[in-house]
């Protein structure tokens, strides 16, 4: 193992921090994404006009400036929360919004944006004549959504998810400004106290590296398998 | 100043002469640097998306190396690699060079330069791969050589079926701009931080800069909207 004056187990668990700041934004992405796009289908104007603002307001706002926001005015927001219930309920209540959860919101919300414009599309190149035969077999609403149009949206969906989760990984990075000790963090502190910039990035960025080429196989490999049922022309 | 501004102003904690300017040269700083950044990454990526497409691996394999390592690892680490590492370079501090690196903006600019010309140089490739066979065969039946070829036929077409991915990627590069601030540099998130740091508003002090990058952010989709109107002019349906 490399031990990179001692800074090696730190960097490795940052790395484990990276991963997890990425899994748990993309859960969250994925699951806006969802709803964000059945909101743009459903026809009905609010949730359009809704939907529509959302994925539009993100697009405008840098991601660090958002996450800047979240962290700095999402404390301010529980302190003032905290006040109100202790001082009207006499409820002691606090919690500290760490860096972690701030990243999660901000990257979660932003990417949730780009996975709605994905499944957005997916939907759409379902045949309608799925639909139409769900519903006549009775499939409520609900039903259809989830036993016909989700699994057959997917296939369409797994390229676009496939460039969003490389996008996200790396904006995961930018969790280290707000103070969550993730690998930027830690090398960016070791590169400071041992005053050896490449030391520490260039194994950082090469970690960087070697995840999107693993996501990269491992969706690929994803999109076999969803594709298996598909007859391609010769 | 109009009276109406300079009552809101003076009425207001945050909102004073004072940090608006601050605001006003921070929004005159991100400008300057996207701007610049850009077009440098532009120039930068033409000759290399030509390079790329070379049949010679010797060409094309060091600057698909170039793209992969650059859109493969975040900007921050760019950043802080070339912000952190020009300053360990043996001797620079004597040399001229230490008077143009020694202002973060430069290091920033550098970093930001090299990335964008990765995005664009992929970007550019792609539109010249997909040119129609037959219009190379055109031109080459006219007896054009691969220069004038390249210059008439290819790169025009390419740049139309370019200029929609490019957008993105000119908006992408406004927004990650914001991390200039975390070295020193005071663009509109720097002074925003600064804003939020005097007088503990977060809410006030970012959601101002969110607003600002947002009309920024317009101003960018409606002038490339206008460019792709005019690029694809002879493709729009002649009724309307």
């Amino acid at each position: 193992m490399l031990d990179l004056k001692g800074y090696g187990p730190s960097l490795l668990e940052g790395a484990v921090v990276t991963v997890e700041l990425a899994l748990f934004s993309l859960l969250f992405a994925v699951a806006l994404g969802l709803v964000g796009a059945s909101s743009k289908l459903s026809g009905n104007r609010f949730l359009v006009g809704a939907a529509t603002a959302y994925t539009t307001l993100i697009r405008g706002v840098p991601d660090l400036v958002m996450m800047l926001l979240f962290y700095y005015g999402g404390q301010v927001l529980v302190n003032s929360l905290s006040d109100y219930l202790y001082y009207e309920y006499e409820i002691d209540f606090f919690f500290q919004f760490d860096p972690f959860i701030s990243g999660v919101l901000t990257i979660g919300l932003i990417f949730g944006a780009y996975m709605t414009e994905t499944f957005r599309g997916a939907f759409l190149a379902v045949d309608i004549g799925q639909i139409e035969a769900a519903r006549a077999y009775g499939f409520s609403r609900w039903h259809t959504f989830r036993r016909v149009m989700i699994p057959q949206m997917l296939r369409h969906a797994l390229p676009g998810i496939g460039n969003n989760w490389q996008v996200l990984l790396k904006t995961t990075a930018l969790a280290s400004i707000i103070g969550l000790t993730d690998m930027v963090r830690v090398a960016e502190e070791a590169a400071k106290a041992e005053r050896s910039p490449f030391m520490f990035f260039i194994p950082v960025a090469l970690v960087y590296l070697a995840l999107t080429a693993a996501s990269e196989l491992f969706i690929k490999w994803l999109d076999k398998r969803a594709n298996v049922g598909v007859v391609h022309g010769d | 100043m109009p009276d109406f501004l300079a009552d809101w102003l003076n009425q207001n904690d945050i909102f004073t002469a004072t940090t608006v300017i601050h605001y006003w040269d921070g929004l005159v700083t991100t400008v300057q640097l996207v701007f610049m950044s850009l077009l440098l990454g532009l120039v930068l990526a033409l000759p290399l998306a030509i390079m790329r497409t070379a049949k010679s691996p010797y060409i094309s394999r060091p600057i698909w190396l170039y793209t992969y390592l650059f859109r493969g690892t975040p900007l921050l680490i760019q950043l802080y690699i070339i912000y952190y590492g020009i300053a360990q370079i043996e001797g620079i501090q004597d040399t001229l060079w230490w008077t143009i690196f020694r202002e973060p903006f430069y290091p920033a600019l550098l970093a930001f330069t090299l990335n964008t010309a990765a995005y664009t140089t992929e970007i550019i490739r792609g539109a010249i791969v997909a040119t129609p066979n037959g219009e190379i065969e055109a031109a080459k039946a006219y007896g054009m050589n691969w220069a004038l070829r390249m210059r008439r036929i290819v790169l025009p077409s390419a740049a139309r079926r370019a200029v929609q991915a490019y957008s993105n990627e000119v908006i992408f590069m406004l927004h990650a701009s914001a991390i200039a601030s975390v070295v020193t540099i005071v663009d509109l998130t720097g002074a925003a931080r600064n804003i939020y740091s005097r007088f503990y508003t977060p809410f006030d002090a970012f959601i101002a800069v969110a607003v600002l990058y947002m009309l920024l952010t317009f101003i960018l989709v409606y002038v490339f909207r206008r460019l792709e109107r005019h690029l694809l002019r002879h493709q729009r349906p002649l009724s309307h």
